[in-house]
């Protein structure tokens, strides 16, 4: 974990991480790896990505820092604002519904009386529906960073998974283990 | 059982680790390419095999390969699309985690053929976990000397790279693909010039799916006169199908291609019928943005002969009575799903992955989730339904990219084959938007 969010420095660990992507491309088109170091900077400053963070991300490329809000801002997989600990990503796409991920949502909101894209009042959980997880054949399905958990197709089940991740700590991103 | 390309050794214990994936055979096409064949001779058996492009679209590969401009001191490069997003398609993602070696050896096949020396899998953000096993083999790969530089001692060079997306499904088209690897918005480009001519870095580039680069190895171990004698007419080979939604077994098979269509959907082997015994209503057969197809139509032609698994069959009578292969994405309802509802569902994920370039699809697909959401929760009116028809119209073949075509075309094949359940819905608002109802009316109807 890095030390603060206001000092916006990455971990060793990361700066790492974040030199092996931009050794991918060739000279010069180090802008290519912009979308692996957002991952790896939400991650390391509690699963979202600040103004500052972005500025950090911008000046490690030698780029403007617009060029970095404009693509943090188009794709989906980047918080803006601050989350709980636990971001719960449940699809809400066709075939998912065909096996009951509306009422998954429904439970998910009444077992933890939030709307959609809010977070708890203990800080634990957000609630984000998303399109297509690619898990159309085990849904109804949910991910919590970068970990799938699918059949989701009763209350029971979903009462232990929320039990579970209540007793769990952030997910170590892989690269860390 | 059919004949298995892709998955023959899928259950292996470990097939995930190089030692087991060798033990099997694996990367045997890289040892006889780079070491007995010519880059164009590996060109011409895929040309040869008849084989299409596995992402959707169907192209021929070979003939995508021979596009390739090869200008002078310009490095080429192979990109895999692996960023599978389209609602119902899981294919490539399940074929990733279990059997990553089979993807980078036709990385490095096709690397070979295309004359690339860098080449990268970009694959959707969403599953970093795939990543981790990808970049975890493509370690193994380069310790053994299948990678990095003059691999197995051909004078052959190639470094493999994962990129992760960060959430866009418009990052699929394969322009939009490429500016995301460049670190840029998903906005896909104007055509020409192609990848081919100017693709990555503005070098030429070819990109191809998962599932069609991982095809390669067995035609250049077996020869594509082989791959071709696979299949029916023109859709050669085998294909991976995701199927989903209201049937006993949902999952991934590897099918030749030509299964009659029911029995994929009825036997055993692959769906194992329809769920909890109930009535099949409709099929999406080849991911969100094909057309739908009602029970009578997923199970005959036009011409009333069986429909078959394959490119030319389920395009058969066009739009008309027809669908699309599409990426193999085989959505199955039951009689209890509402059309309206997930025609609203799919409209609203359009409308939620516009990149915003176009405005047809920008506006369109906001209209039509708007329009559509209005006719589910039960404040339709009758002109609803053309105006559907109208709007859809306007954004097919309207847009830089295929987006707008996926978006209109679920919802007009959709007011196509179920107008009836729209009138339904905005004739007897109470009684359709009551929680679980759906529309019992006229439809075709097939029993198992």
């Amino acid at each position: 974990m890095a030390e603060t969010i206001n000092e916006v420095k990455f971990s060793d660990e990361a700066m790492a991480e974040i030199q092996r992507y931009i050794s991918h491309y060739p000279e010069g088109r180090q802008k290519s790896a912009i979308l692996p170091i957002l991952h790896i900077a939400q991650a390391e400053f509690g699963g979202w990505v600040s103004p500052e963070v972005m500025d950090k991300v911008a000046e490690i490329l030698n780029i403007q820092p617009i060029e970095v809000y404009e693509v943090a801002t188009f794709y989906t997989m980047f918080n803006l604002k601050p989350v709980g600990k636990h971001v719960l990503e449940v699809c809400r796409t066709g075939p998912c519904c065909l096996r009951g991920a509306d009422q998954v949502i429904e439970m998910i909101k009444q077992k933890l009386n939030i709307e959609e894209g809010e977070t708890t009042a203990d800080g634990m959980f957000t609630l984000k529906p998303v399109e297509c997880l690619a898990s159309c054949g085990t849904g109804p399905m949910l991910q919590v960073r970068e970990l799938f958990y699918e059949n989701i197709d009763s209350e029971e089940k979903l009462n232990e998974f929320l039990k579970m991740m209540r007793n769990k700590e952030h997910e170590t991103p892989t690269w860390k283990k | 059982m059919g004949l298995k390309i892709l998955t023959e050794h899928i259950n292996v214990p470990g097939i995930e680790t190089l030692e087991v994936y060798r033990k099997h055979g694996g990367y045997r096409s890289v040892e006889k390419a780079l070491k007995t064949m010519t880059p164009d001779e590996v060109v011409e058996e895929v040309k040869t095999s008849g084989l299409r492009g596995r992402g959707g679209a169907g192209f021929p590969t070979g003939m995508k390969w021979s596009f390739l401009a090869k200008p002078e001191g310009v490095p080429r490069y192979l990109v895999c699309n692996a960023d599978e997003s389209e609602p119902g398609t899981f294919k490539d993602r399940w074929f990733m985690e279990h059997n990553p070696h089979a993807l980078i050896e036709g990385m490095i096949t096709s690397s070979f053929a295309l004359g690339a020396n860098t080449s990268y899998i970009y694959i959707r953000g969403e599953l970093l976990f795939v990543l981790r096993i990808l970049e975890k083999a493509i370690a193994e790969a380069y310790a053994a000397g299948l990678l990095g530089k003059n691999i197995l001692g051909s004078g052959y060079d190639l470094d493999l790279h994962v990129a992760p997306g960060g959430g866009a499904y418009i990052c699929g088209e394969e322009t939009a693909l490429l500016e995301s690897l460049e670190g840029k918005r998903g906005n896909p480009r104007n055509k020409p010039p192609f990848p081919a001519v100017k693709g990555l870095f503005q070098c030429p580039t070819v990109v191809n799916n998962v599932e069609t680069i991982s095809s390669v190895p067995w035609i250049v171990n077996n020869g594509g006169a082989e791959y071709a004698k696979i299949g029916v007419g023109r859709s050669t080979g085998t294909k991976l199908i995701s199927a989903s939604g209201n049937i006993n077994n949902p999952g991934v098979y590897e099918i030749e291609l030509g299964v009659p269509v029911e029995e994929f959907i009825y036997s055993d082997q692959y769906c194992g019928g329809i769920w909890k015994g109930k009535q099949l209503k409709a099929v999406v057969p080849g991911g969100s943005s094909v057309p739908i197809l009602p029970a009578n139509l997923i199970l005959k032609t036009a011409a009333g002969e069986d429909r078959l698994m394959s490119y030319e069959s389920l395009s058969d009578g066009g739009f008309v009575s027809g669908s699309m292969l599409g990426s193999g994405a085989f959505i199955v309802f039951d009689e209890d799903q509402c059309i309206v509802r997930n025609t609203w569902n799919y409209a609203r994920f359009y409308h939620h992955e516009s990149c915003g370039q176009c405005s047809p699809c920008r506006e369109g697909t906001g209209w039509m989730e708007k329009v559509l959401h209005r006719i589910e929760y039960g404040h339709g009116h009758q002109q609803d339904i053309d105006l559907l028809v109208s709007v859809s119209k306007q954004i097919e073949g309207n847009t830089i990219c295929p987006l707008g075509d996926a978006a209109a075309w679920p919802v007009a094949s959709a007011i196509r084959h179920f107008r009836h359940e729209f009138e339904w819905h905005i004739n007897n608002p109470k009684e359709a938007t009551t929680p679980g109802a759906v529309y019992r009316g006229q439809f075709d109807t097939v029993t198992a």
